[in-house]
């Protein structure tokens, strides 16, 4: 609304910009935490808002890895034909691509013989039940190899019991650690030595102890289990020790608003304790996901839980001329989904925590 | 007769003594400031008082009893306003209403937390967080906070140091008025002798080593509106001499 533009139109026209500009700056938060950071300024480019601007920051937040990318499939292509293996060259990203493909149309063809099994089985009872033979009817699981989805699944849901188990555990010493200096004095000691171990001590360990003690034949396998507790105890720690600071550097006027309002105990850690906690909390909490994560896949190899870990190790022992190639379609689901994982706990941690300001 | 009173107290951190032979009786119904330069243990005297902090000698009692803690009794508004940051306006009021009336039914409690934010003037600011507040606003969230409470005695802590003049100035005629209205005893601390005198019935410096100075007694009639006390002869007399005072004080803490 310029004085040199007067007319009616113009100002509808730049009320509806302005309305539009506000509504991208709003999201761009949003853009950010689900890690798209490229789209305020691309859609501010093409709402007309300072174009030339908005090109310099496209340029860092989409250009630029896209570029970094690039660069590096090219420097993959070529380096990788020159490395000579006992299977042969290391595959390019053309070779990795085509696997990927080939573990989709896998995956596609068993669920068609799923169908189809469910489907044959189907035919057959009926055809029982048309012969009066109702006692000889039978409905049988279909139990054929899991596909590469079944594992990443599988993986997925080892790491969220895992994570939950270390949860449950962290969270409450966490805050316990926090409230007393005492059990803090007590706890960090085995903190402090626990916290370093690898998953690969941990697993004989935790495998004997489970072997022990769990059948095996409930709802989850051995193997399930064992993967999950060494997952637990490799990334409980990030959890406990942040959850303590968070607990521990309460602003102290808080506290004191605390004591003059003579909260019970039990309101003070749920209305005090655990809101002015809950950002140093969450940060635990995302470092501890990704911690569990990556120790998930060493955990999965030795202890044969059929997820992302055991297909590494079964094409590792395989040794077809495609297995290197289904290796590095694995390290990238892996990566990738580590990162969704990531910005899935950031996106919560958005959600739910306060700015500092009082 | 005295409510709170405190008597022979000495204050030390470490080895550092901050405040010394303290003597000091608030009558019921009182307006009582206190001034004192920054770092003096303006604070730590109101901590004393209201029990966040135990004297390293001599008692402070409230209404005869000795005061071993804190309690709903004695309302405070703190220095740094220490809002809940996660909470709405109305949940914070709320949060303190619940525990100093915890027998009181939710329609009468949210009734009440409704009142003193109509008191304070944030009615149109009821839902939002201390984040989305201005600094004088979350001022006022605490004073209603206190005041819903229904405290025997209510502990400024430099409720308006942190607000602009003309703020200030507002805000102080609102602590007056709701002073006026119902009477509690109040001890405020300042660093501004204006609003010492507009606000108070007794004026009494603490001085930079840490002992009470002067007392001044204010008994200009009230309502005394900040505009029309500029130009009474009382007034600015008073203020003369507080501020000789305190500057006194403070060149012979230097020296
Ligand atoms: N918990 C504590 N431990 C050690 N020293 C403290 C503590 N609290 C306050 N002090 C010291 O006591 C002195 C007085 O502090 P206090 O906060 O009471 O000052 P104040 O008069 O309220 O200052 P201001 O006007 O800036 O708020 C300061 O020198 C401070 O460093
Ligand atoms: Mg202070």
């Amino acid at each position: 609304m310029t004085a040199i533009d007067p007319s009616q139109l113009a100002e509808a026209r730049e009320a509806k910009r302005t309305r539009r500009l506000t509504r991208i700056n709003k999201a761009e938060g949003w853009f950010k935490v689900i890690g798209l950071p490229f789209m305020a300024p691309l859609l501010r480019a093409i709402a007309g808002d300072d174009p030339r601007g908005q090109m310099k920051l496209l340029w860092q937040t989409l250009f630029v890895p896209i570029l970094s990318i690039l660069c590096f499939l090219g420097l993959w292509a070529v380096l990788a034909p020159k490395v000579h293996t006992s299977l042969g060259t290391i595959p390019g990203p053309a070779q990795v691509w085509s696997q990927a493909v080939a573990l989709d149309a896998a995956a596609d063809r068993e669920a068609e013989r799923r169908v189809a099994f469910y489907e044959r089985q189907e035919e057959r009872n009926a055809k029982l039940i048309a012969d009066g033979q109702r006692d000889k009817v039978q409905n049988r699981e279909y139990t054929g190899r899991p596909t590469y989805y079944d594992q990443i699944w599988t993986s997925i849901k080892t790491v969220f019991m895992g994570f939950v188990l270390a949860t449950l555990v962290a969270v409450p010493l966490g805050i316990a650690a926090g409230l007393s200096p005492t059990v803090n004095a007590a706890i960090n000691p085995l903190v402090q030595i626990f916290k370093p171990v690898s998953p690969l001590a941990w697993l004989p360990i935790v495998t004997m102890v489970v072997s022990a003690l769990a059948s095996g034949d409930g709802g989850m396998s051995r193997s399930f289990i064992i993967s999950a507790i060494t997952v637990t105890l490799c990334s409980l720690w990030p959890t406990l020790i942040n959850t303590s600071l968070g607990v521990a550097s309460i602003d102290k006027d808080l506290v004191n608003v605390g004591k003059v309002l003579k909260l019970s105990p039990w309101a003070r850690v749920t209305r005090l304790v655990l809101p002015s906690a809950l950002p140093l909390i969450f940060t635990g909490l995302r470092l501890s996901l990704g911690v569990g994560w990556m120790v998930l896949i060493a955990a999965e190899m030795l202890a044969q839980n059929p997820g992302l870990g055991k297909f590494v190790w079964d094409e590792f022992q395989n040794g077809s001329s495609d297995s290197l190639a289904r290796i590095m379609v694995a390290v990238l689901t892996i990566g990738i989904i580590g990162f969704l994982l990531d910005r899935m706990m950031f996106a919560i941690q958005n959600l739910i925590t306060f700015s500092d300001k009082r | 007769m005295a409510v709170l009173e405190l008597s022979n107290i000495r204050k030390d951190f470490g080895s550092q003594t901050i405040l010394n032979g303290i003597d000091l009786a608030v009558e019921d119904g009182e307006f009582v400031a206190i001034l004192g330069f920054s770092g003096t243990g303006k604070t730590t005297l109101i901590n004393l008082m209201a029990g966040l902090e135990k004297p390293t000698a001599g008692s402070v009692t409230f209404r005869d009893k000795p005061v071993t803690g804190p309690g709903p009794e004695r309302g405070v508004v703190f220095q740094s306003y220490a809002l809940m940051p996660w909470l709405t306006v109305t949940s914070n009021i709320a949060l303190a209403v619940r525990s100093a009336m915890p027998k009181l039914p939710a329609k009468d409690l949210a009734a009440r937390v409704q009142k003193y934010i109509k008191m304070v003037g944030l009615t149109h600011a009821a839902t939002r967080r201390p984040a989305e507040l201005s600094g004088g606003m979350r001022q006022r969230v605490g004073i209603a906070r206190a005041l819903a409470m229904d405290p025997e005695i209510l502990l400024l802590d430099e409720p308006l140091s942190a607000l602009d003049a003309l703020t200030r100035g507002n805000l102080a005629d609102e602590i007056e008025a709701i002073w006026e209205a119902d009477r509690k005893t109040v001890v405020l601390i300042t660093n501004d002798v204006d609003e010492a005198i507009v606000l108070a019935d007794r004026i009494l410096c603490l001085d930079p080593n840490g002992t009470m100075g002067a007392e001044f007694r204010v008994t200009l009639p009230r309502p005394r509106g900040r505009t029309a006390m500029n130009h009474d002869p009382a007034f600015k007399a008073l203020r003369a001499e507080v501020t000789g005072h305190l500057i006194a004080a403070g060149a012979h803490a230097t020296e």
